[in-house]
């Protein structure tokens, strides 16, 4: 999920002649690993397709030469269906790169060579990459890459970058790479179908970087942004290729996909004939075993909730937020650092109004750094190592698969799993992550329902302390959200306009993750966390410390008191409230405070965190909400999701006081 | 020498009347031709009903043959909803005017390219052929789709049916192409199947779409 980073890495200051290369191929066959290997820096690479969404350049030097590296996210044809793909296309379009990578899965060489001639098609410079070496040999599969070399007239490699095999032959291809010292091979279609690209490339005259053959098949697949790109360059002699194209179109309609696919794959069947040779008997490997049990339901759900409970609760939940947040926020600050820079402060700075933005009650570092470093730093970082750990498995597509059914009834698919998990780390992450949905529908109602019912990991680490010392709160707290989270999917569904969605998805095979990638990712994670929340938190104590001087915040919390009093909330719960418009997690950091103060009692509590958890998300996520879906979208769920939230919090509370449970 | 199609439209309706509804006969009145229609009369020349006072009866020969004719309509209704999506009385009205062209061995065709159904778009029972019997005697499920498989259930792609270009593209992005072999792995929540080394998981209505021969 390189999204969550917004890792368009520019990069700083471009290097003079710098030659380019771009990486491009099917979804998750290892082109961002290759893109680290060769430049040395980072994004987020997983065991997920469709991780990279944007694209990402980088720097290299090969023989002393430099380059500029371009990853692009994965696409399965240079006829573009989704956002991605056209992303990843526009590179090859308008970029001119010297070289090509294209980098395929070994094991599916058959499939993906597709492109590979689409790409020589093109008139491109190709070096194929054969990636993911070990697993083929493991599953028992030889490829004889000089056979394929022979076949295709351009450079091929054998590698397994994840274990670093290969990167010195890829970088020496690289480096050597000339245009024309070999010739690819030219493949022909049928005498009808040469016939017909023959005619329309004939016609065009202006200059293009892909080869008009590999254009006039575009424009018989009716490629929308190939045809403006066409109509642009011919000027009036446009007319005549349009006219031709819609005539060929139309006699092939119908079919015309179908068949130049079909066309393509015997081509490939004579070129991987000898070249790929797989063992008589298929090798089951422990990852398609492990796949087989996390997919089927009678095991799935079992294994699911293991992982939630051990993953979840033990790791993030008790470790994280209990001995981790013990440790750094009781030991380390309340009673080591905090009275240390108090001190300091109070002997540096005379004035105690001064002395108050610092180290006060809403100090920047006695609140603000306390809290982000003491109490959601901790959280935060365990969930992430969860996380990342569980993606690379690849385990996400299949959880994908186990609740698409279910999903489907919110009017989202599958796929839609991802953000909200992703969201139990990290909303306003999840927020962007929603781009990977296909519809605008899917992605407002995943946004919303990650606005209100998600509680993020700080939020939950914080609620979970909060609340574990009352496990019928506890549970009512859970049974609300779930309830709220059906309930407002369900609407959801039924209001937004649009057709339902369809769920596909390639499943990755089952990895054991490694220790390093796991690392790398949850650091990127962190620090790109710690810098959205970081400068809230201390604006946040800014404002707090102005209303505390001004004596706005003392007017605010007496404003909000009948509205706490009517969901039965003491007066000091306002406070909360008002951190919690900064950061939820803020704001149940402010709960827990109350209640170490044995300020509310169990119904109390559970009331306050339920309206907390739905109340609007941290501004962070309100401006990516913003960003992402627009002014309106964003604000009508801001206000929603707050009306919502007060709502809910009031009935709640009535239905408390009635039944008497948790009294 | 070919039925007139008004005599095969009497035919029919006397079986409708005789097999489903349970009578014993056919009142011309309801049939909308009068009773001196020369169709009557070759019906009755050859034998396959007769006329007593002024109601259409079988005779033996006549069942069998009333039976062929409205198995080639309701196949001739499949024809129009399943492959050329006519649909409602514009279907109905075409399938009348095509059920006439099924004869000499193309009625074969059209249901073995259907998969010998057994009912029309109404519900109603296909009267089974030669060729459905023949069919579930070499046990020859012909070409069904994916969503007919059982996990574990091994096939070769035959073709893919849909409207909607994106999603075919989507399909053959995944290796879904006609001859390729497809294992389907697991049915429940979410179909899984496997094409060469890969695997992908897809819904029910993607699934519908992909045709398989056993």
């Amino acid at each position: 999920m390189a999204t969550c980073c917004g890792k368009q890495t520019e990069a700083p200051g471009k290097v003079p002649n710098a030659k380019r290369v771009a990486l491009v191929g099917n979804p998750n066959v290892g082109k961002s690993v290759l893109f680290n290997a060769l430049t040395g820096s980072y994004v987020t690479v997983s065991n997920y397709p469709g991780t990279s969404v944007e694209v990402s350049r980088g720097h290299a030097v090969i023989n002393e030469q430099p380059w500029e590296v371009i990853d692009t996210p994965g696409m399965y044809s240079i006829h573009t269906i989704t956002e991605e793909e056209r992303v990843a296309r526009e590179i090859l379009l308008h970029e001119t790169p010297d070289v090509v990578l294209h980098v395929l899965d070994a094991r599916n060489l058959e499939r993906m060579l597709a492109m590979t001639l689409q790409l020589i098609e093109a008139g491109l410079p190709v070096i194929l990459v054969v990636n993911i070496m070990d697993e083929a040999e493991r599953m028992g599969l030889k490829i004889d890459l000089e056979l394929l070399r022979q076949r295709l007239g351009i450079p091929v490699v054998g590698a397994a970058t994840t274990r670093k095999r290969g990167l010195g032959e890829i970088r020496s291809a690289i480096a050597t790479y000339r245009q024309d010292m070999g010739s690819p091979r030219h493949f022909t279609y049928s005498r009808l179908l040469e016939h017909d690209i023959n005619e329309v490339s004939g016609l065009m005259e202006g200059e293009y970087i892909l080869s008009r053959r590999a254009l006039a098949l575009l424009l018989f697949q009716q490629d929308e942004e190939i045809t403006s790109l066409v109509r642009r360059r011919e000027g009036e002699g446009f007319g005549v290729i349009a006219e031709r194209v819609r005539d060929i179109a139309f006699n092939r309609r119908g079919s015309f996909h179908l068949d130049l696919s079909m066309e393509r794959k015997d081509i490939v069947k004579k070129l991987v004939l000898d070249v790929f040779t797989s063992p008589e008997k298929r090798v089951v490997t422990w990852g398609e075993r492990l796949s087989r049990i996390s997919a089927q339901p009678l095991t799935g759900i079992p294994l699911l909730l293991i992982v939630l409970y051990f993953g979840l609760y033990k790791f993030v939940g008790d470790f994280g937020a209990g001995t981790l947040v013990d440790v750094l926020e009781k030991k380390l600050f309340v009673e080591m650092f905090n009275p240390w820079i108090t001190g300091i402060v109070k002997m540096v700075i005379p004035w105690e109004i001064i002395q108050e933005l610092f180290v006060g009650e809403y100090g920047i570092i006695t609140l603000g750094i306390r809290y982000a470093v003491g109490i959601i730093l901790p959280i935060v970082a365990t969930f992430f190592i969860f996380f990342s750990f569980l993606e690379d498995t690849g385990y996400f597509p299949r959880l994908a698969l186990l609740v698409d059914r279910i999903f489907k009834r919110f009017g989202l698919t599958g796929r839609a799993v991802i953000p909200m998990v992703l969201g139990f780390g990290c909303d306003t992450m999840a927020t962007m992550v929603t781009r990977t949905l296909e519809t605008t529908r899917e992605r407002v109602i995943a946004t919303v329902l990650l606005a209100l019912t998600i509680p993020c990991s700080a939020q939950l680490g914080v609620i979970l302390a909060l609340l574990s010392k009352f496990p019928g709160a506890l549970a009512v707290w859970g049974a609300c959200l779930l309830l709220l989270f059906v309930v407002v999917g369900l609407l959801a569904a039924r209001v937004m306009p649009g057709e339902a969605p369809m769920f596909y998805m390639e499943l990755p095979p089952m990895r054991l993750p490694q220790f390093s990638n796991v690392l790398t990712k949850t650091y990127t994670r962190m620090q790109w966390y710690f810098m959205e929340i970081l400068p809230l938190f201390v604006l946040a104590s800014i404002l707090l410390w102005l209303g505390k001087i001004t004596g706005l915040f003392e007017k605010l919390v007496t404003a909000m008191t009948p509205v706490m009093a009517s969901i039965g909330l003491p007066k000091e719960t306002a406070v909360a409230f008002i951190f919690g418009f900064f950061r939820r997690d803020y704001g149940a950091a402010g709960l827990y405070e109350l209640q170490t103060k044995g300020l509310m009692d169990a119904r109390q509590l559970t009331v306050a965190a339920v309206t907390l958890t739905l109340f609007i998300p941290c501004i962070a996520q309100f401006l990516i909400m913003k960003k992402e879906r627009g002014w309106k979208v964003a604000g009508s769920i801001g206000v929603f999701v707050s009306l919502l939230a007060f709502g809910s919090g009031y009935v709640l509370n009535r239905f408390l006081l009635a039944t008497g449970i948790l009294s | 020498m070919k039925l007139s199609e008004k005599a095969e439209e009497i035919l029919e309706a006397l079986w409708i009347a005789v097999e489903e509804e349970g009578g014993r006969f056919l009142d011309p009145e309801k049939m909308g031709f009068p009773a001196d229609d020369p169709a009557y009369r070759e019906l009755t020349d050859r034998a396959l009903v007769e006329l007593r006072q002024g109601m259409v009866y079988f005779r033996p020969e006549g069942r069998e043959e009333g039976k062929m004719t409205i198995r080639r309509h309701r196949l001739a209704e499949r024809l129009m909803m399943d492959v050329l999506n006519l649909r409602g009385d514009e279907g109905d009205d075409k399938a009348c005017q095509f059920e006439h062209l099924l004869n000499e061995g193309v009625d074969v065709k059209i249901c073995t390219m259907l998969n010998h159904p057994t009912t029309c778009p109404h519900g109603k029972p296909i009267p089974p052929g030669e060729c459905c019997a023949d069919a579930r005697a070499q046990g020859d499920l012909g070409v069904v789709a994916l969503t007919e498989f059982k996990s574990g259930q091994e096939g070769e792609i035959a073709y893919i049916q849909t409207e909607d270009s994106k999603k075919m593209q989507k399909l053959m992005a995944m290796g879904v192409l006609p001859g390729n072999r497809i294992v389907l792995v697991q049915s429940f929540p979410s179909y899984i199947f496997r094409v060469g080394f890969s695997e992908f998981a897809i819904d029910g209505n993607l699934a519908k779409e992909i045709f398989v021969r056993k």
